[in-house]
């Protein structure tokens, strides 16, 4: 047997096509994912503690749990609740689910590391709760979080890979299925690293670019 | 009106830190048009009682009015907490200068200063950016508007966040040990700005270790020791007592050379 990666070439189109599905999956789910940890973060610790309580129960349950699990749960049980998603839909909904539960906590992570004083100097000039939230606490957490943001979409990417197991038409879908078809399994995993690698490495420089771009607005 | 009027005034000003009785029974007034320094040794209480004046701080006891309304507690002996309008109102006539400057990392000099004279005052953008600009040319700063706080050195940050201070124009300005945190060469440029404001009449409360700037500018000092006023006075008389133990001890710990030079008198 030799390693031959043109047994797989031949099924190009389709691996671009697994591949742009990763992709959406994958950027889709980490955008609705920030969101809704946002809105978490803001409101566990700007909303008071009966919102406090609840969030940090979901944030735990999520961190707790395998993905797999999560998906699972969503796919195969959630019809009986009403929730009925195609496999896509359930992979996306269930992705962005548990990403808010880590961006919850980066962002939380990101409001306590502010120092107070910042807070303090802005009562001090009369800027009103909901604008210093909005001036000045926002932006200053993000700038704080970056680096980790950066990491768990990275993360995330990876994750995307569990999808395949409720048959979302994704790349280790695709490409171990085209390496059963061709019997060239060595190249078709291959194949996936290198392409899971070249998004890594592709969202790493992407965020290494954002952070020097943004070094002028952090102290220290 | 002769006697000048007072600009703050604390009366049985108590604070506690858990067990912690940090300020007790505290009694001072600052003058308006005048500076009051704050002295002490270190946790003695200076810091939390300029940040109880502007309310970061909630006094558990006693009365600090500015420019004579209540703050933070009503007058009265109920003590009834007063809205956040209300607490927002008074500390209209604070301006607050923080030992870690506390500038806004995201925003230019210009925009920390302009900040909330946009958003406070309302102003349009340009008339906002004008006034700022105004304020950053009189701490000597034009040229560096458009830069962000991680480019000044820490003499220039201390400068604007005197300069967001007074853009809002208030009455007076609290400073907590505004040049602590500076390299010593840093802290003349700080202490400049500071004499020249003193000299246009702001009124000033500032708690500082820098004796020398005390002995030079204030008309008042108080010294607090374990959370007690221990002596207040005019600086003249007050830095004409180094007999005190309390105050001599402390004076021998922080004189430096402006002090000397004073008591060579
Ligand atoms: N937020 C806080 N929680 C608990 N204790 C506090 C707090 N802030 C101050 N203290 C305590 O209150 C006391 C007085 O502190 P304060 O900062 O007012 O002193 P200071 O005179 O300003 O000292 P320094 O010259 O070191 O700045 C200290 O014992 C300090 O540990
Ligand atoms: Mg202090």
């Amino acid at each position: 047997m030799t390693f031959d990666l043109g047994l797989i070439l031949g099924s190009l189109p389709e691996v671009l096509a697994a591949a742009w599905v990763t992709i959406v999956m994958w950027l889709a789910s980490a955008a609705m994912g920030a969101a809704l940890g946002f809105v978490l973060a803001l409101l566990r610790r700007y909303g008071g503690r009966a919102a406090a309580w609840p969030i940090l129960g979901f944030v735990t349950v999520i961190r707790g749990t395998p993905f797999l699990i999560q998906l699972f749960l969503l796919y195969y049980s959630g019809p009986s609740i009403g929730i009925d998603l195609d496999p896509t839909g359930s992979g996306l909904l269930s992705l962005s689910i548990y990403a808010s539960a880590y961006f919850c906590e980066i962002f939380t992570g990101g409001f306590a590391a502010i120092p107070r004083g910042h807070v303090e100097a802005a009562i001090c000039v009369g800027l009103s709760r909901a604008q210093i939230v909005a001036r000045i606490l926002v932006p200053e957490m993000a700038l704080l979080v970056l680096p980790a943001c950066v990491n768990m979409t990275i993360l995330m990417m990876k994750e995307t890979a569990v999808l395949s197991i409720v048959t979302v038409p994704e790349l280790t879908l695709v490409i171990t299925a085209i390496g059963s078809r061709t019997f060239a399994f060595a190249e078709a995993l291959f194949l996936l690293a290198i392409a899971y690698w070249v998004l890594t490495e592709a969202t790493g420089r992407l965020g290494r670019f954002a952070e020097g771009a943004l070094a002028r607005y952090r102290l220290a | 009106m002769s006697a000048a009027q007072v600009a703050i005034r604390a009366r049985g000003v108590g604070k506690r830190f858990g067990a912690n009785q940090v300020l007790a029974d505290i009694a001072l007034e600052a003058r308006e048009g005048e500076v009051t320094c704050l002295i002490g040794p270190s946790g003695s209480g200076k810091s939390t009682l300029l940040r109880c004046m502007a309310f970061l701080e909630r006094h558990d006891e006693g009365t600090i009015e500015v420019f004579g309304r209540p703050m933070g507690f009503g007058a009265d002996a109920a003590r009834r907490p007063l809205p956040e309008a209300d607490v927002a109102a008074v500390r209209r006539d604070l301006g607050m200068v923080f030992q870690q400057f506390n500038l806004w990392p995201h925003m230019t000099a210009l925009g920390n200063v302009s900040e909330a004279l946009k958003r406070v005052r309302r102003l349009p953008r340009r008339e906002a950016e004008g006034r700022a600009m105004a304020m950053l040319e009189k701490v000597g700063l034009g040229e560096r508007a458009a830069h962000y706080p991680s480019e000044l050195s820490g003499g220039q940050q201390q400068r604007v966040a005197i300069a967001r201070a007074l853009a809002m124009e208030p009455r007076m300005v609290l400073f907590d040990e505004p040049t602590s945190s500076l390299d010593p060469e840093l802290t003349g440029e700080v202490l400049t700005v500071m004499r020249q404001l003193a000299q246009d009449g702001m009124t000033m409360v500032v708690v500082t270790h820098e004796i020398g700037f005390a002995a030079q500018v204030a008309q008042h000092v108080v010294f607090l020791d374990g959370g007690r006023v221990l002596l207040d006075g005019r600086a003249g008389e007050v830095f004409r007592q180094p007999w005190h133990p309390r105050l001599g001890q402390f004076l021998q710990t922080y004189l430096d050379l402006g002090a000397s030079v004073l008591f060579q008198g």
